[in-house]
């Protein structure tokens, strides 16, 4: 009788430990942790072009790291990419009048959103959206665009 | 009479050593349901389901934590070295937390819990019936299956996603050790780095319906060989080497399956 308790016993530890390891390592090491342990608030912005902008990109003031776009929609009455961010709650004095950028790490690097603070007295809530933006630069318009100006520039040469 | 025998003499159709795998696969696959089909979820049940678990899985936590930590030291050392090329060592949590939660934890548990645990359910269940106690069993109207095949697949089942689990814990704290206490990481950049990389839902829980179906996969091909064994010392050393061999096999051609699957 006192193995099989013994037996028991260990059996439902082992079953213990694996559901505190679970826990551990959902809230750990992957990204449901950081959600649970810093609020956050949300804040969206309309785009003409996002660019490759994804989903968790990095959303920065002035270089830091503030939050993390959420999701990406397109609107289906205007036809502009509405990207929804989430700001942690430690900066949430960020003025109404913040413009937000999409810009590249690097030359090859992944797309992020910038945001630049402007002046007004009042401040974002949750739920607001951004007025100010600018899309993120495409190479082929780029290059596209730079290829027809100088053409152009030749047909009136 | 002379047409009987004429026919006895004929092979039976898909009895040839071409048509095995197949018909093992068929006949494992009726096997399952027959287990399947003693399924009580009555007390009595999970009484020996329990105490199953127990030799399978807790038997095998050693050679679990073991392999887990050396794997995330080995993966972080590994990582560390490429990673300092390039000045991105930082990024040492992520590599290891996805590369981990997407297919070596889920693997290479299911392998060492196949070596381990698989070939002492086909010993076990083998050497019972070369010894004749499932026929016993059976003469005094107890089913071998119900009582012998059912608990072990069951217990295999529920004990190879928690001993994952452990393998993975051991593996994070393995890499943990290297990048923060030997290499001197920030230990602040080494978890943030994890958590906004590493999906809980496209990662770390797709890794985790991996590991249910390999327990299945694993339980089951032990428990077959091992009720299919011939009832000789030979045939128990067969069947254990074959539960080896053929888990290990379905184990890494499932995984690729699921990995496409889940993508």
């Amino acid at each position: 009788m006192r193995t099989s308790h013994t037996v028991e016993f260990t059996s439902g530890l082992f079953m213990a430990l694996g559901l505190a390891a679970l826990v551990f390592l959902a809230f750990q090491s992957t990204d449901a942790g950081g959600v649970l342990r810093e609020g956050s608030y949300r804040i969206s912005a309309r785009f003409g072009n996002i660019g490759d902008l994804k989903p968790r990109a990095p959303v920065s003031v002035g270089g830091v790291t503030v939050g993390s776009v959420e999701s990406i929609e397109l609107d289906g009455d205007s036809f502009e990419a509405v990207v929804t961010m989430k700001i942690s709650t430690r900066y949430d004095a960020l003025p109404d009048d913040t413009s937000a950028s999409i810009f590249t790490k690097g030359v090859l690097g992944d797309q992020y959103v910038s945001l630049e603070p402007g002046g007004s007295p009042d401040v974002l809530a949750d739920g607001d959206s951004l007025f100010i933006t600018q899309s993120a630069l495409v190479l082929e318009n780029l290059i596209s665009k730079y290829l027809f100006d100088s053409e152009e520039e030749e047909d009136s040469e | 009479m002379n047409q009987n025998s004429d026919q006895a003499s004929k092979a039976p159709p898909f009895s040839g050593p071409r048509s095995a795998p197949i018909r093992h696969i068929g006949e494992a696959g009726i096997f399952l349901f027959r287990i399947l089909a003693r399924l009580r979820f009555s007390p009595r049940q999970w009484a020996e389901v329990m105490r199953q678990t127990y030799f399978v899985g807790i038997r095998s936590l050693v050679i679990i934590m073991t392999g887990g930590l050396f794997v995330g030291l080995v993966l972080a050392l590994q990582t560390y070295d490429v990673l300092t090329d390039f000045g991105a060592t930082e990024a040492v949590g992520t590599i290891v937390g996805k590369s981990l939660y997407r297919e070596l934890g889920p693997v290479l548990a299911a392998l060492l819990f196949a070596g381990r645990a698989g070939t002492s359910i086909t010993a076990e269940i083998g050497l019972m019936k070369a010894t004749e106690q499932l026929d016993a069993l059976d003469l005094m109207a107890i089913d071998p299956i119900e009582r012998i095949v059912l608990p072990r697949l069951v217990a295999a089942v529920i004990s190879l996603p928690i001993l994952t689990l452990l393998f993975d814990m051991l593996a994070i704290l393995g890499s943990y050790l290297f990048a923060v206490h030997w290499m001197g990481l920030e230990q602040g950049i080494y978890w943030s780095n994890m958590q906004s990389h590493v999906s809980l839902y496209k990662e770390f829980f797709p890794g985790l319906m991996k590991t249910v179906v390999f327990g299945l996969v694993c339980g089951l091909t032990a428990v077959y060989y091992g009720y299919h064994a011939r009832p000789t010392g030979e045939g128990v050393g067969i069947a254990t080497t074959q539960t080896v061999i053929i888990s290990s096999i379905l184990v890494l051609i499932l995984d690729f399956a699921l990995s496409a699957l889940m993508l």
